[in-house]
């Protein structure tokens, strides 16, 4: 009982370092513990709340484990099918280009049923946020290979390990849209660790403003972590990430504005 | 301002009556033989005139995808596209319709399956009229029969559209779109300045988030919506049917055609009569909604039916349907991109005649 009431002594207006982000709604997140999507998700809500921009954001959910966005972020939202977010968004894009315009989609939505509808947003520098999750897995249909599953990686059909000579070597689409003119931003970030966390809103950051001059396409790849379908806890799924993923998806900026002729 | 009257292809007349209707958005993909539109569009420049904006996508699954992201800000937009475009576009249109978003789709139909012909063809009645894509649904499909209907029903759809939040389909084919014929066309409307309450245009603090989607996980909720979009459908049922008859009055036997069938029907009509058959012609401009009560009333009246399609056969179910045993009912048409000529027609008929 003492320790209860000392509990409760502590939880006081006065004592919170930590609270809820003003735009995320009161709705129970759909996620496994200790799945990134969350943190992603807080990010973005922080950015927008931060930056002055919910009367102003449009954004497009995707078909996958974050499907249910809507629910979660206080701002319009629109909800693709799978794969064409980024059609959606051009259009919306350019029938209303004083609005911000972003989608969030995973890795089978990004680069596996949507990579023509991704490459050619890209490419005709689209001015519009991509934000691309990147766990290497399908993670709502239940684990199955996703077209950035690692060489060897184990999932529900590839149980042998991904065949790279039957399968092919997982694509990396962030490489790939940072050599189109069309985009402006191009970055890979993560949300496994507290610092990490922090680079990736800075660069979210980073990416809203430049949203704003109308110059092209910003696209930032969050490597993630699917605990429950890499059938390991929270912290196993962590340290496999840093050690098997990053190697693979090195972080850091691919393009820059400072790349580019201005 | 007064109409102006021009000399036009079916398919220049929707790209330029889409301009004047006061169109937001155009998103659309080449395939014969409606190229013209997107043509035409792109030579017009409207996003330096109205402001209306005009994209060449991907693909067919990008269209009509951004006709979804455009038409979820309560905007103005329309595609267009050739039958297996048009197979391509399914997915997005279930999803339009899922959503409750207005729009424009239009289908200069060419023969099928598969890759079929690039020669006309009304071989996509079914998919245009039972849904076409995955889920119960219905668009609201009107049929010209000219080159100044292929004009007036691009407003028409657009009015009909936002009236019911429901994709509305203009089924062309290919002899209209690339016929020419005289069309008056309507003055310049000004764009929309205001967008419906559901539009996501960013969430201001006086109203909560709009939400465009068409999922729905509890099946309770899900089965409430479904009843939701029949009502809505019974309404336009109700509200929205279209037709014309010609010579029906005196009618023994009634040729049931749409578009380019029905302007062959037409001259069929005078031959039959020319050879003292009393043949009339009921015309269904909306196909969604299917002019159902007229057909079963002129029933009462007629001798028999021929339901004149240049498909295999599909629009005969709704006449069977609409008639319900009443009198004979047959199906003649030409397929694979060939049009029925109206002399086919009368032979037809007086064989259904004599061998009935």
């Amino acid at each position: 009982m003492a320790q209860a009431t000392g509990i409760k002594e502590i939880i006081k207006p006065e004592n919170l370092v930590y609270k809820k982000t003003k735009l995320m709604t009161d709705n129970v997140l759909s996620y496994c513990p200790g799945c990134g999507h969350g943190t992603a998700h807080r990010i973005i809500a922080e950015i927008i709340d931060e930056e002055g921009l919910q009367s102003e954001s449009i954004g497009i959910c995707p078909v996958g484990c974050s499907v249910l966005l809507y629910n979660f972020m206080d701002i319009d939202w629109q909800e693709a099918a799978h794969g064409r977010a980024p059609a959606v968004a051009t259009a919306i894009k350019r029938l209303m280009p004083e609005k911000f315009v972003f989608t969030y989609q995973g890795d089978g939505d990004l680069a596996a049923i949507g990579t023509a509808e991704t490459i050619h947003s890209c490419n005709r520098g689209e001015n519009i946020l991509i934000v691309f999750i990147n766990n290497g897995i399908y993670g709502m249909t239940g684990g199955q290979m996703a077209p950035t599953t690692l060489p060897g990686m184990k999932t529900s059909t590839s149980p042998y390990g991904r065949d790279v000579a039957m399968m092919g070597n997982p694509l990396k689409m962030t490489d790939i849209v940072a050599t189109l003119p069309g985009t402006y931003y191009v970055t890979r970030q993560s949300v496994h660790t507290p610092a990490n966390v922090k680079k990736t809103k800075k660069a979210i950051r980073k990416a809203v403003q430049y949203q704003k001059l109308n110059k092209g396409t910003c696209f930032v790849e969050i490597v993630s972590n699917c605990p429950s379908n890499w059938k390991m806890t929270p912290v196993q799924s962590n340290k496999w990430l840093e050690e098997n993923m990053l190697p693979y998806y090195p972080l850091g900026d691919m393009k820059t504005p400072e790349d580019q002729p201005a | 301002m007064e109409k102006e009257l021009k000399l036009m292809k079916g398919n220049e007349a929707v790209a330029e009556a889409a301009i004047r209707a006061g169109a937001d958005g155009y998103f659309g993909y080449p395939i014969t033989p409606q190229s013209e539109i997107l043509e035409y569009l792109m030579e017009a420049k409207p996003y330096e005139k109205t402001g209306m904006v005009v994209l060449q996508a991907e693909s067919e699954l990008a269209a009509i995808n951004m006709v979804y992201g455009g038409a979820g800000c309560g905007k103005k937009v329309m595609t267009t596209s050739s039958s297996p475009g048009i197979s391509l576009k399914q997915e997005g249109i279930s999803y339009i319709a899922g959503a409750e978003l207005p729009c424009l789709i239009v289908n200069v139909v060419r023969g099928g399956p598969g890759l079929g012909t690039i020669q006309p063809a009304q071989s996509d009645y079914f998919q245009a009229t039972k849904g076409g894509g995955h889920g119960d649904y219905h668009l609201i499909v009107l049929a010209p029969a000219s080159v100044q209907e292929m004009a007036d029903f691009v407003d028409l759809g657009f009015e009909l559209a936002f009236k019911y939040r429901n994709p509305a389909m203009i089924l062309s084919d290919g002899a209209i779109g690339q016929m020419m014929e005289k069309v008056w066309l309507s003055p310049q409307k000004e764009r929309s300045k205001t967008v419906p309450e559901w539009a996501t245009t960013g969430k201001t603090p006086t109203r909560e988030r709009n939400v465009i989607t068409s999922l729905d996980l509890d099946p309770n909720a899900q089965e409430v919506f479904n009843q939701k979009l029949i009502d809505k459908y019974n309404e336009i049922r109700e509200e929205e049917v279209r037709y014309e008859e010609f010579q029906c009055e005196d009618a023994e036997y009634l040729f049931v055609a749409y578009g380019t069938s029905a302007r062959v029907c037409q001259k069929s009509v005078q031959l039959a009569r020319e050879q003292g058959i009393k043949a009339g012609l009921l015309r269904p401009i909306t196909l969604f909604p299917f002019p159902t009560k007229k057909i079963n009333e002129l029933a009462d009246k007629v001798k028999m039916m021929l339901s004149v399609e240049m498909s295999a056969g599909q629009m005969v179910e709704d006449v069977l349907l609409s008639v319900n045993g009443k009198v004979p009912i047959y199906h003649f048409g030409r397929m694979g991109g060939i049009v029925t000529a109206p002399d086919e027609v009368v032979e037809n008929l007086k064989s259904k005649i004599t061998g009935g």
